[in-house]
């Protein structure tokens, strides 16, 4: 086996698990998955050092059919830093997890046991293959499989508000793969391919109405599946009650698959083709999400809703790479701030499940004294805090500086605006998040393991890091790219 | 010709009746109706365009599986209120519906009149695969990492269905009896037509190789075989929790997965298929793939567990 064939292990491995799970039923689960999912790790690494190594794409094609006809997996700078971000995340909520989806004494399976396990290594299998696909009909299938991993995670508890928001949730993400599917078929219709790597070759010479029809369609699809304002309607419900660990899944990963083909649509089929308006337009609902999603996470009472409401504001920013395409940061600029923002909203999301376990509920007023009572946790929500405002120098910060100087560089002032308000707002909704808990106060005592504590620090951690070796991202980020990327369209 | 051009016409007309039909009418019940009739006459459709094989999967998906789904559903909520959306909604429902109509319209006569395709690469590479019919070699050779994560959405679906029971249920049966309302008609048509049509789901399945058929449209007869012995109070539901049903359920999955890892070995390539032996693997491939299928199916329409195991 050749280390293009790592392509196909990271998509079958977390396949392999699903049906042990199945299988092997809740006695095994968690040891199954824990283990599925440090391989997994292993191998996304893997991926990257050889695409590192090589300074190219790795591809690998299936079952020996080249493509157009057969299908092609392509790993390149950008499916590698999200192959990892996906892949230390998913590994960070298995650990975190095990409490919460127990097993019941005696060893015997329970709903909750069977479907948390599946779906969190269904969602690691949907975002390896959303990650490394290079035709538009194997990233529909992805596609679909990120939408059923994901939905049946919002009503995990059975309560009928989560019911009401997974069923909404669905009916969001199934219009977009409608949408998404209808672009594709025009597409198939109009080239007679679906492959990224051809598609991009024939576009730039037979551009016309059915193309951009497509890729209208497509994009609105794929924006209702990001919950891009003014779509985001279903996201804080499905996001804010869900349990922890699935919200950290749904908030840091989920969400960026959609966004992931988005670029891919963009950036890698019709590079430097689309008008100044459509980009524009994309921008503008990105600036929206950041506007309104930070005013509406100032009002909340509820710390969970009030990261939901963070996450739709954060969408946001990676909007604004659209209409800065073509100049030197949008692009990378983008993708930083996707696995920033995956790190710590992640490590938020496990933290405020930790916090609501200790406290009882998790309203603001009563997290008071929560410093004293989980120091590590709270030190991780300061830190992923800062990301998420941009503070140097956090991933947040050096995801937010590309954009800025992209926007400079395009002359587009308007978005520097944008960029500097929605700094502000984080800062505002933050700082009412992180107050309660450096403030004196008595929180009932709770026996959390210390390791779930460690790993929601880890992954604010990670958050920061990605700051400080921003430089190495940035150049892994460009391998495999076609020329045109960072030109002037 | 002009006989052709009618029968196209009407056939037209007639979907698009059906269609306003769904969506205008108030009743639950007759809306799905409506919507099944549609899969009927769209499959007919494909069948006058000579696209047999959609044909086939259009009404075992969109007839069948989908319609049966729908009634169940519909029946489960006859006793609550029929609630309609609010008029907003549905207004701009409307209007985004209006508006992809409009860019399709638009757009669709801007095509290629010589559609681009891929279908003559396709039957080009078909002795590679001991295939008769280029659809089956398409999900089974070309494609087959596209089918094979398919039955992966088919899976989690059926977690997710699963997931939407209750927590003390766990491992129970799906609440799917009907053995106490049981008719003497229908009783005589379990015990008639589901070995028939078992028999056939087989027979589907087998001539996919070289017939428009296959696991699928197979699956999905047998399933609905399945369906009706539970109706008919011949045959209860098993246990979600059983071993066996567990195995059955990843068969179709686990076989492929074997087979692509065995494709490294024996052919140099995951998913591909030594030389001559190909055929013989796709149908050992398809035979777990079929069973899965119709099980899974049949347990997406019984539900969640719904009594104490």
């Amino acid at each position: 086996m050749s280390s293009a064939a790592l392509l196909i292990l990271v998509l079958t491995l977390p396949v392999a698990g699903i049906l042990l799970v199945v299988v092997g039923g809740g006695r095994q689960a968690r040891g199954i998955s824990l283990a599925v999912l440090v391989g997994n790790f292993a191998v996304a690494v893997g991926i990257g050092g050889a695409v590192c190594r090589t300074g190219r794409a790795v591809t690998y094609s299936s079952g020996g059919w080249t493509a157009p006809l057969g299908i092609q997996l392509r790993a390149d700078g950008l499916s590698v830093v999200m192959l990892i971000t996906a892949a230390v995340v998913a590994l960070a909520v298995g650990v975190y997890a095990p409490n919460e989806f127990a097993v019941r004494r005696g060893g015997v399976e329970t709903r909750r046991s069977l479907a948390f396990w599946s779906l969190l290594l269904a969602v690691s299998c949907a975002m390896n293959a959303i990650f490394l696909g290079n035709d538009f009909f194997n990233l529909y299938v992805a596609l679909e499989l990120l939408t059923f991993a994901a939905v049946p995670l919002v009503c995990l508890t059975g309560t009928r508000a989560t019911l009401e928001a997974a069923l909404r949730y669905l009916l969001f993400a199934l219009t977009g793969s409608a949408l998404y599917l209808l672009g594709v078929a025009l597409l198939y219709g109009n080239y007679g391919t679906l492959d990224i790597t051809k598609l991009s070759g024939l576009v730039r010479y037979e551009p016309g109405m059915p193309l951009w029809v497509a890729v209208a369609l497509m994009t609105s699809g794929l924006a209702a599946k990001t919950a891009l304002f003014p779509l985001h309607l279903w996201l804080p419900p499905a996001h804010g009650g869900a349990p922890p660990s699935a919200s950290a899944l749904l908030s840091a990963l989920v969400v960026k698959g959609s966004f992931f083909l988005t670029v891919r649509l963009w950036f890698d089929t019709v590079p430097g083709q689309a008008g100044m308006r459509t980009g524009q337009l994309l921008g503008a609902m990105g600036a929206g999400a950041i506007v309104v999603g930070g005013v509406l996470a100032l009002k909340q009472e509820r710390l969970k809703l009030l990261i939901a409401y963070s996450t739709v504001a954060q969408i946001g920013y990676l909007f604004l790479m659209f209409p800065l395409a073509g100049h030197v940061g949008a692009l990378s600029g983008g993708m930083l701030q996707a696995a920033a923002h995956a790190f710590a909203k992640a490590s938020m999301f496990l933290g405020a499940g930790l916090m609501a376990e200790v406290a009882g509920s998790d309203r603001l007023d009563g997290l008071r004294g929560m410093g004293r009572a989980l120091p590590l946790t709270t030190c991780a929500f300061v830190l992923a805090a800062l990301s998420l405002v941009g503070v140097p120098p956090t991933g947040g910060f050096m995801a937010k500086w590309q954009l800025l100087s992209a926007a400079f560089s395009a002359g587009q002032w308007w978005w520097v605006v944008v960029i500097l308000c929605g700094g502000l707002l984080a800062g505002g909704y933050m700082f009412r998040a992180v107050r309660p808990t450096l403030v004196e106060g008595i929180q009932p005592a709770a026996a959390i393991p210390r390791l779930r504590e460690w790993v929601v620090l880890a992954l604010a951690v990670c958050a920061l890091l990605l700051g400080g070796f921003s430089k190495k991202v940035l150049e892994l980020l460009d391998i495999g790219r076609p020329q045109i990327t960072e030109m002037r369209p | 010709m002009n006989a052709v051009y009618g029968l196209f016409a009407g056939l037209s007309a007639l979907l698009l009746v059906v269609a306003g039909f769904a969506v205008v009418t108030r009743r639950h019940f007759a809306a799905v109706v409506g919507f099944t009739a549609f899969g009927l006459l769209l499959s007919l459709a494909w069948v006058a365009l000579a696209a047999p094989d959609v044909a086939l999967t259009e009404a075992a998906v969109g007839g069948g599986v989908t319609g049966v789904l729908l009634l169940s559903a519909s029946v489960q909520m006859r006793a609550k209120m029929e609630v309609l959306p609010s008029w907003g909604v549905r207004f701009i429902a409307a209007v985004l519906a209006a508006i992809v109509t409009a860019g399709l319209m638009l757009v669709v006569l801007m095509l290629p009149d010589e559609a681009p395709t891929l279908a003559p690469a396709a039957k080009e590479s078909l002795a590679f695969t001991g295939m008769g019919n280029p659809a089956t070699a398409v999900l089974m050779a070309y494609r087959a990492l596209d089918t094979m994560l398919e039955k992966v959405v088919l899976l989690l679906a059926l977690v997710a269905v699963w997931s939407l029971g209750r927590d003390h249920f766990w491992g129970g049966r799906p609440d799917f009896d009907f053995s106490t309302q049981t008719s003497g008609p229908l009783l005589l048509l379990a015990r008639v037509l589901v070995p028939v049509g078992v028999l056939v789901g087989i027979y589907l399945f087998w001539v996919g190789a070289d017939e428009p058929g296959g696991a699928f449209a197979g699956g999905a007869l047998i399933a609905a075989m399945g369906l009706l012995a539970f109706f008919a109070g011949v045959a209860r539901p098993p246990l979600v929790g059983s071993g066996w049903l567990r195995w059955a359920v990843v068969a179709g999955i686990a076989v492929f997965l074997i087979v692509g890892f065995g494709g490294f070995w024996g052919a140099g390539d995951f998913l591909a298929y030594p030389d001559g032996l190909a055929k013989p693997v796709i149908v050992v491939i398809e035979v777990a793939m079929t069973l899965s299928i119709a099980l899974t199916l049949v347990l997406l329409v019984v539900g969640p567990p719904g009594r104490r195991p």
